[in-house]
C-alpha cells in the first residue's frame, strides 16, 4: 500500500485537545474529510469554516496528495 | 419633540439648534454625515481651513436597546485623501447624542483667537465653548482624566492627543469607551480636521435629556425584532463564538495561511513569525496572564471582539488589541513580540494616531532606511519622542505613507487615495483590492469586506485569486456596508447577516419599528447605493477621478509570493464598479 506524507495545520478552537502542527504519513487516496473524521473535527461543535491545502481554498473531498499542507480553521471573522 | 441639529461656529464661538431638514430625516450615520459634508462642503475646499466641517452623527438605531447599534460616524473632507471621510467608532458618544435628540453635531468654522485650545461640552439645547489652555500639549489619556474629574464617568468624550494639534494626517479623534478606554474615529486624518479647528475635546452630556427622542414608535414590533436580530448575532459561529474567543486577531493565522497577509511592507503574503502574534497567542497569553478576552467597545454590543491584554506580570497593557493594529506592527513592519506591539498600541492611543496608517508608514519607513525593519523599540521612541513632539523627523511620519513615499523617493507605496491599504493584500484577495480602489473613502478594508467571502467563505466563496465576479461582490458588499453604516451597527453584523436570511430583515424592521416607517430590503440597498453616490460625486468635484480608482503600480508587475500573482484588471474593468 502506497504511503505519502502530509502536513496538517490546525487553527483557533480546532487546537484545543490537539496540535497546532503535525506531520503524518497517510494511505494514497485519503480525502481531507477522512482526516477530519480521524481528528474528530467533523464532530467538533464549531463547523469547518475554511479548508485550504498548499495556501488554497478545496473542499472537503480534496484527495490528498504527496507533501501537501493541510489547514483546518472552524469559522472565523474579524476585520 | 423632534431631533435636533446642533451646529457649532467656531468662528465666533457660537452655535445654534435647528430643525432637521425634510431630506436628512431618514438617515443616519454615515448616510447623514456623508450627505451633511456634500450639501455644505465645498469638495475643493483646503480640509484644514476655514471651509471644512466636522460632523458627527449617530446612526438611525443609536440609542436604542438594538444590539450593537452604538456606532457614531464621523464625517468631513479628508486632509490625507482629498476625498469625502466617513468613519465611525464605538465608545459612549452614539448612545448619548441619540438620548440628547442630537441627529446631527456640525462644527465649522476657525477660531479667530488660534493662540489657544477650546473643548465644547454639548449638553440638551446647550453647548459651552470654554478655552482649555492647561490640555494644550496633553494626550489622550490626561485629557479623559480631567474631563471625568470635571464632569461624572458618564459623559462622552472625544478628543484629540498631540499629533492632532499639530495637524498630521495620521491622527485620530479618540473617544470613551464604556470601560473608560479609547477607540477612535481611526481613518483619514479626522484628527487633524479637528485640531485645525482649535477643538480638544468634545464632551457630551445626557445628564438632562429628551425623553421624547427615545420614544419608538412601535415598541412592540421593535422588542419583537431586536430579540431576532441579537439571536441571529449571537447564534452565528463567527460573531458569536469565533469574536468573542480570538478578537479580531483571528485573522492572523489565516491570512497567512492563504498567502494574503501583507509582510515586510507588502513583499510577501506570508509572515516566518505569524505564530507569534496570532489571535491564538494572544488567546493564550490573555489566559496564562489574566485579562479579558472579551469586552464591547459600546454598552449594547453583544458580540465583544475586543478585550484587555497584560503583560508578563499580569499589569495592563492595552485594551482593543485589534487585528490591523498587530498586522502592521508586526507582519507589515517585522515585529516579532507581540507584548512590544501591546505596548505601542498603548502609546498610539494615548497620542491618538491611526493604527492602520502609522503602522503602514512604520513599514515604507524601513524601505526608507529611516529604522531598521523590526525595530520596535526605535518605532517606539519615533511615536514617543518625534512625532509626539512634532520634530521635522516625526513630521515625516506624521504625514502618513504617501507623504513618506514622495519624500524618499520610493516606488513601493501602498496606498490607495493617499491612504494606507489596510491588513489584506490586494493581490491575493481580489475581491478586496476592487474594494480599496473603488470606495471613495480611499483603501479601507471595513468600506466592503470582501475578505468575507474570498477567504472566510461567509456569503459563499468567490475565490480570492481569480478575478471572476470580484467587482459585483465588492460592488454588493459596498452598498450593503454604507447602508448598514447609516444604522449605529458595527460592521460585524455583516457575518450574520451574510449567512442568517433573518438577519437583514430583523434589522430592517427595528428601524420601521422605531420611526413607524416602512423600509423595503430594496429601499436600504438603494439608500445605500445612493450614499456611495454621493460621496463619488463629492469626490469628483473635488478633484478625484477614475485614475484615483486604482492600487498602486507596483502590485501590476510585482508578483506576490507565495502565489506569485500580480494586481491583473484592467482600468475598464474597475471603473465597471460605478455601473448602478
Ligand atoms: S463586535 Fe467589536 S467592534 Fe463591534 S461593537 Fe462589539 S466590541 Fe465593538
Amino acid at each position: 500500500m502506497q504511503e505519502i506524507h502530509i502536513t496538517i495545520k490546525l487553527f483557533a478552537q480546532y487546537r484545543e485537545e490537539r496540535f497546532k502542527v503535525e506531520q503524518r504519513k497517510i494511505k494514497k487516496g485519503t480525502s481531507a474529510k477522512d482526516i477530519m473524521d480521524v481528528l474528530g473535527i467533523s464532530e467538533h461543535k464549531l463547523p469547518l469554516g475554511v479548508l485550504m491545502v498548499n495556501s488554497k481554498h478545496e473542499k472537503e473531498d480534496y484527495i490528498l496528495q504527496e507533501g501537501d499542507t493541510l489547514a483546518l480553521f472552524p469559522k472565523v471573522g474579524g476585520g | 419633540m423632534a431631533d435636533k441639529i446642533y451646529r457649532i461656529n467656531m468662528n465666533d464661538l457660537s452655535f445654534t439648534i435647528e430643525d432637521v431638514p425634510s431630506e436628512w430625516m431618514g438617515l443616519g450615520g454615515r448616510g447623514l454625515t456623508s450627505t451633511i459634508v456634500a450639501k455644505e462642503v465645498d469638495p475643493q475646499c483646503h480640509p484644514l481651513g476655514p471651509n471644512n466641517k466636522l460632523v458627527f452623527a449617530p446612526g438611525l438605531l443609536s440609542g436604542t436597546s438594538a444590539a450593537n447599534s452604538g456606532r457614531n460616524s464621523c464625517g468631513a473632507k479628508s486632509p490625507l485623501t482629498g476625498g469625502i471621510k466617513e468613519s465611525n467608532v464605538g465608545g459612549t458618544t452614539a448612545g448619548i447624542m441619540a438620548k440628547l435628540g442630537i441627529k446631527a453635531l456640525i462644527i465649522e468654522g476657525l477660531p479667530q483667537d488660534d493662540s489657544t485650545f477650546y473643548h465644547l461640552h454639548v449638553s440638551f439645547e446647550k453647548v459651552e465653548i470654554q478655552q482649555v489652555p492647561e490640555l494644550v500639549g496633553k494626550n489622550n489619556f490626561e485629557v479623559l482624566d480631567h474631563m471625568l474629574a470635571k464632569y461624572n464617568k458618564k459623559v462622552a468624550v472625544m478628543s484629540i492627543g498631540r499629533p492632532a494639534e499639530q495637524k498630521m494626517l495620521i491622527s485620530n479623534i479618540s473617544v470613551k469607551d464604556p470601560k473608560g478606554k479609547l477607540r477612535s474615529h481611526g481613518r483619514g486624518g479626522l484628527g487633524a480636521v479637528m485640531g485645525s479647528k482649535k477643538i480638544k475635546c468634545i464632551t457630551v452630556d445626557a445628564e438632562k435629556f429628551n425623553e421624547a427622542s427615545a420614544n419608538i414608535v412601535d415598541p412592540e414590533k421593535f422588542k419583537e425584532a431586536n430579540k431576532v436580530f441579537t439571536k441571529a448575532l449571537q447564534e452565528n459561529p463567527i460573531s458569536g463564538e469565533g469574536l468573542p474567543a480570538f478578537g479580531t486577531n483571528v485573522l492572523v493565522n489565516i491570512l497567512n495561511e492563504a498567502g494574503a497577509l501583507p509582510t515586510r511592507n507588502f513583499r510577501s503574503g506570508q509572515y516566518d513569525f505569524a505564530e507569534n502574534i496570532c489571535g491564538e497567542t494572544m488567546a493564550e497569553n490573555i489566559k496564562a496572564r489574566g485579562g479579558s478576552t472579551t469586552h464591547g467597545c459600546h454598552a449594547g454590543c453583544v458580540i465583544q471582539c475586543s478585550q484587555t491584554y497584560n503583560d508578563k506580570d499580569g499589569n495592563y497593557l492595552t485594551s482593543g488589541f485589534e487585528y490591523e493594529m498587530i498586522w502592521a506592527f508586526g507582519a507589515n513592519f517585522g515585529i516579532r513580540d507581540l507584548d512590544l506591539i501591546a505596548k505601542i498600541d498603548a502609546l498610539m492611543d494615548d497620542l491618538g494616531v491611526d493604527a492602520i496608517e502609522t503602522g503602514v508608514t512604520m513599514g515604507l519607513a524601513a524601505d526608507a532606511g529611516i529604522l531598521a525593519y523590526g525595530d520596535g523599540a526605535k518605532a517606539y521612541e519615533i511615536l514617543a519622542n518625534d512625532v509626539s513632539n512634532g520634530t521635522p523627523l516625526g513630521r515625516i511620519i506624521g504625514s502618513g505613507c504617501a507623504n513618506l513615499g514622495k519624500l524618499y523617493g520610493l516606488v513601493r507605496v501602498p496606498v490607495v487615495k493617499g491612504q494606507s491599504i489596510p491588513a489584506y493584500e490586494p493581490r491575493a484577495v481580489k475581491g478586496q483590492g476592487v474594494a480599496y480602489a473603488t470606495s471613495p473613502m480611499g483603501a479601507d478594508h471595513t468600506a466592503g469586506y470582501a475578505v468575507a467571502t474570498n477567504i472566510l467563505n461567509s456569503g459563499g466563496f468567490v475565490d480570492p485569486l481569480k478575478k471572476e465576479g470580484q467587482v459585483a461582490l465588492a460592488r454588493n458588499l459596498q452598498i450593503a456596508t454604507a447602508a448598514v453604516d447609516s444604522t449605529g451597527m458595527c460592521i460585524f453584523v455583516a457575518f450574520p447577516a451574510l449567512d442568517d436570511p433573518k438577519c437583514l430583515p430583523a434589522l430592517i424592521d427595528m428601524i420601521n419599528a422605531r420611526f413607524g416607517i416602512s423600509l423595503s430590503g430594496d429601499d436600504v440597498l438603494n439608500l445605500g447605493a445612493n450614499i456611495l453616490k454621493t460621496e463619488r460625486a463629492f469626490n469628483i468635484k473635488a478633484g478625484l477621478t477614475s485614475a484615483s480608482d486604482r492600487l498602486p503600480e507596483f502590485m501590476n508587475y510585482e508578483p506576490l509570493p507565495p502565489h506569485n500573482l500580480v494586481w491583473d484588471f484592467t482600468n475598464e474593468e474597475i471603473d465597471e464598479f460605478w455601473n448602478f
